[in-house]
């Protein structure tokens, strides 16, 4: 239960349906735990790494040359804006983790810059979560994550790690970057799941 | 203390308005009394819950800016200091509403990272941008508690003199500090956003491997952390917190 703030009337916005304690924005806000690393194409890679040690690996050529896809998502960050509609193009997880041989239940995703975080491997399958590097039909900037990005627009953003470099497949669960400063494990926007406990 | 308050489920408190400072025209120091307060890491953040009448609810996230504790008595203060934003929802409640005596629903403190532990060696370089000062004083009040002042060098970026948070306790401070005015300065003063020769003149240089704690709208944190790295300083070292707008297209 909470209290009433004396005073407070609020200003509410109609609209669609936001996930609880979020508020729409219009602009694209920037939040990153240190400079943004300056990746070029040629230079990035990405790959996915079994809990048995098998790598797989695509450099810039070869992952945007993987079927593409477009898609509309809205995103929720956990310092409480969302953002509808976002336009974006990239490769789909299903198609990167296709011929990967593994059993995992849990992915570290590991970023240029040192970036962790850790999901259940079945939040990247089923079209649920993408390789961004296009973002309204341009090159994702960098300091949006580019040259990509991974999506997974349904967690709070902080899961859709920029500047992404690869997944590490494993049998145990290892907490992220802000999952280890009192994040909370998974981050469900629509169950509020912000800090550690919620 | 501050490091269990990372710990276990964070629950809302009914925090009471014990003062009010006037920081600037647009900003002013909210000072809580929280019951049960767990303590907090100088850089850590709040989130404010607003509720009206009908049940409706805002929530955004503020900076405290007092150390823990922030007396060397051991006091136990919990300031938010709101810089009003034009338009916004919460800031002018915060700003021009709420007054002594008033509760006000806070939950944390929140974050590990942007944060300064009084055990940390090494030299603090502190570099903020208009409200991004407000984490910034926390880090510095908590290290001259700790008597690390020849540690700790601060350059803030403002408009004007008049901008200035925390005015009178930055003119006493033993650290060293230096501005940036990019409107208006005091007579005689460079006018000018933080550039190369700037960091060059008044921040640590690389090779002391200072920890940089960087705050301000997005696009300042980005010129400042691009400045930095391309002047030597580790990435890793380089720790950001960006509020607003991304400014300049996406």
């Amino acid at each position: 239960m909470g209290i009433v703030s004396p005073g407070f009337t609020g200003r509410r916005r109609s609209g669609p349906e936001l996930p609880p304690g979020q508020y729409l924005t219009e602009d694209f806000p920037v939040l990153s735990a240190g400079p943004t690393p300056q990746i070029r194409p040629e230079h990035w890679e990405f790959t996915v790494t079994t809990e048995t040690g098998e790598v797989h690996r695509w450099d810039w050529q070869a992952f945007t040359g993987l079927p593409q896809e477009q898609t509309v998502q809205d995103l929720h960050c956990v310092t409480r804006w969302s953002k509808l509609g976002t336009s974006w193009q990239g490769v789909s997880l299903d198609v990167l983790l296709e011929d990967v041989e593994s059993a995992a239940d849990y992915a570290l995703v590991q970023c240029y810059g040192g970036y962790t975080t850790n999901l259940p491997v079945e939040d990247l399958l089923d079209g649920q979560a993408w390789i961004a590097h296009k973002f309204d039909g341009e090159d994702l900037a960098p300091e949006h994550g580019g040259p990509a990005r991974l999506l997974v627009p349904h967690l709070y953003l902080w899961k859709s790690a920029k500047w992404v470099r690869g997944i590490v497949l494993s049998d145990t669960d290892e907490p992220g970057f802000w999952e280890t400063v009192g994040y909370h494990e998974y981050g469900d926007p629509w169950r509020e799941q912000r800090y550690a406990g919620d | 203390m501050a490091g269990t308050a990372l710990r276990g489920r964070l629950t809302w408190r009914v925090a009471t308005v014990s003062a009010v400072r006037e920081e600037t025209q647009t900003a002013r120091t909210l000072v809580l009394d929280v019951p049960d307060w767990p303590g907090h890491l100088a850089g850590q953040h709040v989130d404010v819950r607003l509720t009206a009448p009908d049940g409706y609810r805002a929530m955004r996230s503020y900076s405290i800016a007092s150390a823990w504790p922030s007396s060397p008595a051991g006091g136990a203060k919990v300031d938010l200091t709101v810089e009003q934003v034009p338009d916004g929802e919460v800031s002018p409640y915060l700003g021009q509403v709420i007054g002594v005596g008033d509760p006000l629903e806070i939950r944390g403190p929140v974050g590990g990272w942007f944060v300064w532990r009084p055990e940390q060696p090494g030299p603090i370089q502190l570099i903020g941008g208009g409200s991004g000062m407000v984490p910034l004083m926390a880090i510095l009040r908590a290290a001259e508690l700790a008597g690390r002042q020849p540690d700790v060098r601060l350059l803030y970026s403002v408009r004007r003199p008049e901008s200035v948070l925390y005015a009178g306790e930055l003119a006493r401070s033993k650290s060293e500090i230096a501005f940036a005015y990019t409107r208006e300065g005091p007579a005689g003063e460079r006018i000018g956003r933080i550039d190369a020769e700037v960091l060059a003149r008044s921040a640590w240089s690389p090779d002391v491997g200072a920890t940089v704690y960087v705050c301000g709208p997005t696009p300042f944190v980005e010129t400042v952390a691009d400045l930095l790295v391309a002047a030597g300083h580790d990435p890793a070292q380089v720790r950001t917190e960006r509020f607003g707008p991304s400014g300049g297209g996406r």
